[in-house]
């Protein structure tokens, strides 16, 4: 198994535990488990002992030693969720699949597992398929459910979210729309600016759909990078006093046609945005 | 130092000693089984446990791991201290009814019944083994794993460990391995020697008479003559 590439392994090796945690995190993340070579190429690269390393990862549920399917089904089993019929959503979850709970599918699709409470115990009995919700389910729902999880669930909440609306906006210097009719991204024009971060200059394309993350940019930016955005007319760098929220870089603020002024975050990756028209903030 | 009443005894001991080590240096027995001179204190069998403070505030606290403090008053032997050490030991023998070293401390402290349904486990997490392995021995070849109903102790993956010298200090110290010896027939209890020896980490045929980490018992002397 190639490790070398795992930015996990070559930029931490402390010796604290925190950061053995979010060390395993990260290949968990990119493998969907934890295999068995990487930790001990874990072990090598930290100089930290395999038997901790082991402990700390057979301790925490969120980390599984066994491959792990395409899609995670997780059924709540907590008191509130059991006593609406959650053991029975696992039961027929555990029919249709044919696994039991903690296990995987043949062909690598579905890996169910039962958890003793999501938090959201009024949603009773709710199943996370992905880390979308589905709440109040029904054993008649479970077919429609896995399906819909096979075909890709962000796909369909795109297409049937109202909450994602297309925005129009201008630079907040020269006022001159940023909206690029030529070119199309989640089905309308896109918004672009010019970016800039380390020594690259080009530009970048960003969905005009309120909360959708599609970009589309000249040079490859790499993730967590805090890149510069400039207005394409006027030049001037597209800058706020604001902060992200969530990772504390700088925020890129917008105009938004009709009032307001949308913010989002310069950190690559980063979701962080938020919008304000004149006194509605919606996040 | 530090000046602190054992049973209602006035002493001074040095700064930084474990109520444990003070106790024993004046001669005050308490029965211990996860603690081990060389070994760090690790508090997980709570045999050791002692009563400190009066009145409403007296707790019962592992003297393994309590470090001295000034006008402390300890009480090593109290009622409420014997109570708790013979429910400890009940409950420690239901998990592990064989182990020698349990029903010899149970026998002592005058445990007669065992009032919990006996499970036959092979370990009581004690933790002896992990530290010998990894402060004596200086190998880290076994650790704890898993959470809850399912933690245990064992090799990394469950395999043979690169580290592991085969020692066999994790043996010595195992107050649950040390099984009264059975020798082929478990329900004859007399002792023939170590067949019944099963290291977690290593194959049972590694282990011949020559290796043997249990003390032989008399029975199983006269038997060999």
């Amino acid at each position: 198994m190639a490790t070398d590439g795992d930015t996990a392994l070559t930029k931490k090796g402390g010796s604290d535990m925190g950061e053995l945690i979010s060390t395993l995190e990260e290949i968990q993340a990119k493998y969907s488990y934890l295999p068995e070579e990487v930790l001990r190429e874990v072990a090598r690269k930290t100089g930290r002992s395999l038997v901790d390393i082991y402990g700390v990862a057979t301790f925490y549920r969120a980390f599984s030693l066994e491959p792990r399917g395409k899609h995670l089904i997780s059924v709540c089993l907590g008191t509130a969720c059991h006593v609406r019929g959650g053991a029975a959503i696992a039961q027929e979850i555990q029919q249709q699949l044919g696994i039991k709970a903690g296990e995987t599918t043949e062909d690598k699709e579905f890996t169910l597992e039962t958890v003793n409470c999501l938090g959201a115990c009024a949603l009773g009995p709710v199943i996370v398929v992905d880390g979308h919700y589905f709440p109040g389910v029904k054993t008649s729902m479970v077919s429609d459910i896995i399906e819909r999880a096979r075909t890709g669930l962000d796909k369909i909440e795109i297409e049937t979210d109202q909450r994602v609306f297309p925005l129009e906006v201008s630079c907040a210097r020269c006022n001159h729309s940023l909206m690029d009719p030529r070119h199309v991204i989640d089905g309308h024009p896109p918004v672009r600016v010019t970016v800039s971060f380390g020594t690259k200059h080009g530009w970048l394309m960003l969905s005009s759909l309120y909360g959708s993350q599609e970009v589309s940019s000249e040079y490859e930016i790499p993730p967590d990078t805090i890149v510069h955005m400039f207005c394409p007319h006027c030049h001037a760098e597209l800058i706020g006093g604001a902060r992200c929220g969530e990772c504390d870089a700088p925020m890129v603020p917008m105009i938004v046609r009709g009032g307001g002024v949308v913010q989002i975050c310069s950190r690559r990756g980063c979701k962080g945005h938020m919008l304000d028209l004149g006194g509605v903030t919606l996040d | 130092m530090v000046t602190l009443y054992i049973n209602n005894l006035r002493v001074s001991v040095e700064e930084g000693t474990t109520i444990l080590e003070a106790a024993r240096f004046l001669g005050f027995p308490i029965p211990t089984l996860c603690y081990m001179d060389g070994l760090s204190p690790y508090g997980a069998c709570r045999l050791c446990v002692v009563e400190i403070g009066e009145g409403p505030k007296a707790r019962l606290v592992s003297s393994c791991t309590y470090p001295v403090e000034e006008g402390l008053r300890v009480r090593t032997a109290s009622s409420k201290v014997v109570k708790a050490r013979k429910l400890i030991l009940e409950l420690l023998l239901a998990s592990c009814p064989q182990s020698k070293t349990l029903q010899d401390l149970a026998s002592a402290h005058q445990v007669r019944q065992v009032r919990f349904r006996q499970e036959h486990e092979d370990c009581i997490l004690c933790g002896l083994c992990v530290r010998m392995c990894e402060e004596q021995m200086m190998a880290k070849a076994i650790g704890f794993h898993g959470r809850g109903e399912k933690r245990g102790i064992n090799t990394p993956f469950d395999k043979k460990s690169e580290t592991c010298r085969l020692c066999g200090g994790c043996i010595y110290v195992c107050p649950a391995c040390s099984l009264r010896c059975t020798y082929t027939e478990p329900d004859k209890a007399i002792c023939g020697g170590c067949a019944n020896l099963a290291p977690p980490c290593v194959e049972k045929d590694q282990f011949d008479d020559m290796m043997c980490y249990m003390e032989p018992c008399v029975a199983c002397e006269i038997k060999k003559d």
